[in-house]
């Protein structure tokens, strides 16, 4: 199945944040070789030059490395994955905030909200 | 970087009436590229002059530095609006004259790609559907091994399923060496696959541009800068 987008950002954007969640979920392990470009590019059905793009800002992250000839791998760096875990952790919260915020609400009642669920 | 097709000042008069005119586009190698407009825009006066089918009226188009001709058709792949096969040919008497014609066509991949869609050499045209049809023409087109592909309106008249089919065949025989362009104004399907985009209305570029720059720039889909461009 096709990958679904946003119209709001870029698209290879999307991808790396797609990307990201699959390896801090665990769908890609530590130390795993991720499939091609064009194989991911495929599953996407996106562009293959957006796909290789979204991997160079993978690559700059940290959180997948590069090797010449054999691909591209997961980090072994488990302070990488739990750093990235977080920053992503971060901006759900900071999102839902926001969207709270837009309804009137202060950020204890927001807390308080999150304790009630 | 390195261009694959230069128009200058490029018109196309039809009986006096303008198609084309003034067109300047300088087009890059190695993406895959929307020309999307409006109907009646131009789109396919500028595929068919960039094919070789159409001669200027004035200005200039170059491919790869060649003018449209015997050259450039050995490197271009033709993909048009309408199909040109007729019903009492059967699918392997296309592929003949395609292996026939040009140098760079993959029997291979054409005969996997076929397989794949269930679609057998022997049918015969009149027995497809449209939609069997328009992906039999593609999947010819993208088995030649070309450095530009011209696709004319490639998903128009076919279903959801049926344009997916359509990208996935795109997307899997695109090599970063080639240029694809692809015209169309069903943008909201195409878009995820372009890297850049040309806006064309009353045969004249209007903007044109990095598809991923659009959404960061100015937060919006080349699908929404379109209908703003182009609001009636």
């Amino acid at each position: 199945m096709a990958w679904n987008f946003l119209s709001d950002r870029p698209i290879y954007i999307q991808i790396v944040e797609h990307l990201k969640i699959d390896i801090i979920s665990g769908k890609y392990s530590l130390g795993e070789r991720l499939p091609s470009v064009r194989e991911l590019a495929f599953e996407a059905a996106v562009n293959p030059n957006t796909m290789q793009r979204a991997m160079s800002e993978l690559e700059e992250s940290g959180l997948v490395t590069s090797q010449r000839t054999t691909g591209r791998f997961v980090t072994e760096n488990v302070e990488i994955l739990a750093r990235s875990k977080l920053s992503l952790a971060n901006q759900i919260a900071e999102d839902y905030l926001h969207k709270i915020g837009e309804l009137g609400y202060s950020p204890q009642e927001a807390v308080e909200l999150l304790k009630n669920i | 970087m390195d261009t694959i097709l230069e128009c200058r000042n490029l018109s196309k008069y039809y009986t006096g009436l303008p198609a084309l005119y003034n067109f300047n586009l300088s087009l890059p190698k190695g993406k895959i590229i929307g020309l999307l407009g409006p109907n009646g825009s131009g789109k396919t006066t500028f595929i068919k002059l960039a094919a070789g089918l159409l001669t200027p009226t004035a200005g200039t188009l170059t491919i790869n530095g060649f003018a449209p001709g015997i050259e450039t058709k050995s490197f271009i792949s033709y993909l048009p609006e309408r199909s040109y096969f007729s019903s009492w040919m059967k699918v392997s008497d296309i592929l003949a004259v395609f292996a026939d014609f040009y140098k760079d066509f993959d029997m291979a991949r054409a005969l996997d790609m076929l397989k794949r869609l269930g679609i057998s050499a022997t049918s015969k045209i009149k027995t497809l559907s449209k939609g069997t049809k328009e992906k039999v023409q593609l999947v010819l087109v993208m088995s030649r091994r070309a450095k530009l592909y011209l696709l004319d309106e490639p998903i128009g008249g076919v279903d959801p399923a049926t344009r997916e089919y359509i990208l996935d065949t795109i997307i899997s025989n695109y090599s970063e060496d080639s240029t694809i362009i692809i015209s169309t104004h069903l943008i909201t399907d195409i878009e995820k696959v372009l890297d850049d985009f040309v806006f064309i209305n009353k045969g004249q570029v209007v903007m044109s541009g990095v598809v991923d720059d659009v959404r960061a720039e100015k937060g919006k889909s080349i699908d929404e800068l379109f209908r703003e461009v182009f609001k009636c």
